[in-house]
């Protein structure tokens, strides 16, 4: 059977079909539609205000190569400035070649690129060594939990290099559900009413972030850099498979076969979410050590960076010093935490 | 009854590493009973071309859920996924959406 006409140019050939409005258009316009769509996001969600300079988060791979690409042909008129930031968590094999895809991509954009190194901002922990550290813990290597606070700090510390405003990532609407389920399967009560809305608007003096394919569904982004031939980094991080999101994926792909909006509709349930009463936090204060936002002494890369340094290092994620208490405790721990952060913010 | 076909089979988005990297196959499918649709270019490509680990294409007589299909540039939804019959010099390209971003 022939595909059908475009819906929007009325000329060329349907390529594919869009999930949310059932609607067929051919290659050019899904690309224009998909431009738009983020414009609309960034626009009337007042992400990026004209003037802004903004650190795009730039790791190689499809999601940050589509981020960049777009982000480029709207800075003009969104009139903002762009700098890409590429975080290098030290794994060998991996990093080293998306490093490569991040240089060409910046030398073809003609965008200033910096990269932040965990070994320099860390202490000299590259997430080779904190695997190694944290392997044989009995539970299953929990490297991954290391990596998601720490490259949020590096990314942070990179984008003040640059003198950004504001800072981006390449998180999309299958991201944000995965992340919806991994909250509610670990009991993080706390992370599920915060990690709802456009990003954050800047807490305790760190930059604003948002995600401006946030509403763009996975499929579309590949889609997407393949009507626009963008060259990006496909490989899977070595350590991915330990990942407890590879579960919640897993899940999501599985629902998105019966129900292709599975991915949107999550993300908004969770957006209606309200917390109860008795689980709302305190203010906040600030890291004993580094100034950062936190809920206790030290904030979560800090306490995480002492406990790899003591050899203990499952101590910020669940164990206590004095007992050897279980995952909930640490899961309750790092929720009040979570909570406590999202409370600077209203 | 199908004739013998001449296709070009790609791979993309990481799923090339299961096909020894090599992205572009052209392919030359032999005369037989059954045509040629998506379905049995599956099954033939499972035999023929997947160097490893099938589960990672494969599942049940489709794709690995997280893995695109265009035909000739178009999503295969639009033209009957499974069911297309495929015709000479057609591209089938297999893109892998499974890994982080």
């Amino acid at each position: 059977m022939p595909a059908p006409t475009c819906a929007s140019c009325h000329a060329a050939r349907a390529a594919l079909r869009r999930p949310r409005s059932g609607q067929a258009l051919c290659g050019p316009c899904f690309c224009a539609a998909f431009e738009a769509e983020v414009l609309h996001t960034v626009v009337a969600g007042r992400l990026l205000p004209p003037g802004a300079v903004v650190a795009v988060g730039a790791s190689g791979g499809k999601d940050s190569t589509v981020l960049a690409h777009v982000l480029r042909e709207l800075a003009p008129r969104l009139d903002v400035a762009l700098r890409l930031v590429a975080v290098d968590e030290g794994i060998g094999g991996y990093r080293d070649e998306a490093l490569a895809a991040v240089r060409r991509q910046a030398a073809r954009w003609e965008l200033p690129l910096t990269v932040v190194a965990y070994e320099d901002l860390f202490r000299g922990w590259t997430m080779d060594a904190v695997a190694r550290s944290t392997a044989g813990t009995g539970r299953g290597r929990s490297c991954c939990t290391f990596c998601g606070v720490l490259r949020r700090r590096a990314l942070e510390e990179g984008a003040r290099l640059v003198g950004a405003t504001h800072i981006v990532t390449g998180h999309n609407a299958d991201d944000m559900a995965e992340t919806v389920l991994m909250n509610f399967l670990r009991g993080d009560a706390a992370r599920l009413a915060r990690g709802g809305g456009l990003g954050s608007r800047g807490e305790g003096g760190a930059l604003p972030r948002c995600r401006p394919l946030q509403f763009a569904s996975q499929k579309e982004v590949v889609l997407y850099a393949h009507f626009r031939r963008l060259d990006y980094f496909s490989e899977e991080c070595v350590y991915a498979p330990e990942a407890f999101r590879g579960h919640a994926r897993d899940l999501l792909k599985r629902l998105e076969a019966v129900r292709p909006t599975a991915a949107l509709d999550l993300v908004h349930s969770a957006e209606r979410l309200a917390l109860a009463p008795a689980v709302r936090p305190p203010r906040p204060g600030a890291c004993s050590r580094c100034g950062a936002l936190a809920s206790r002494a030290l904030c979560q890369a800090c306490a995480l960076l002492d406990g790899l340094a003591r050899g203990r290092p499952r101590l910020a994620i669940g164990e206590r010093e004095h007992r050897g208490g279980g995952d909930a405790e640490g899961t309750r721990g790092r929720a009040r935490a979570a909570v406590e952060a999202a409370a600077a913010a209203l | 009854m199908a004739a013998p076909l001449s296709v070009e089979v790609e791979f993309g988005g990481g799923a090339e590493l299961l096909f020894d990297g090599i992205k572009k196959h052209q392919v030359t499918l032999p005369g037989q009973e059954e045509p040629w649709d998506i379905r049995n270019l599956l099954v033939w490509i499972k035999k023929n071309l997947l160097k490893e680990r099938p589960e990672l294409f494969i599942q049940g007589d489709s794709v690995r859920p997280g893995i695109l299909v265009l035909i000739n540039d178009a999503d295969w939804e639009l033209l009957g996924e499974l069911d297309y019959q495929l015709q000479n010099q057609d591209n089938i390209l297999f893109i892998s959406t499974l890994h982080g971003g």
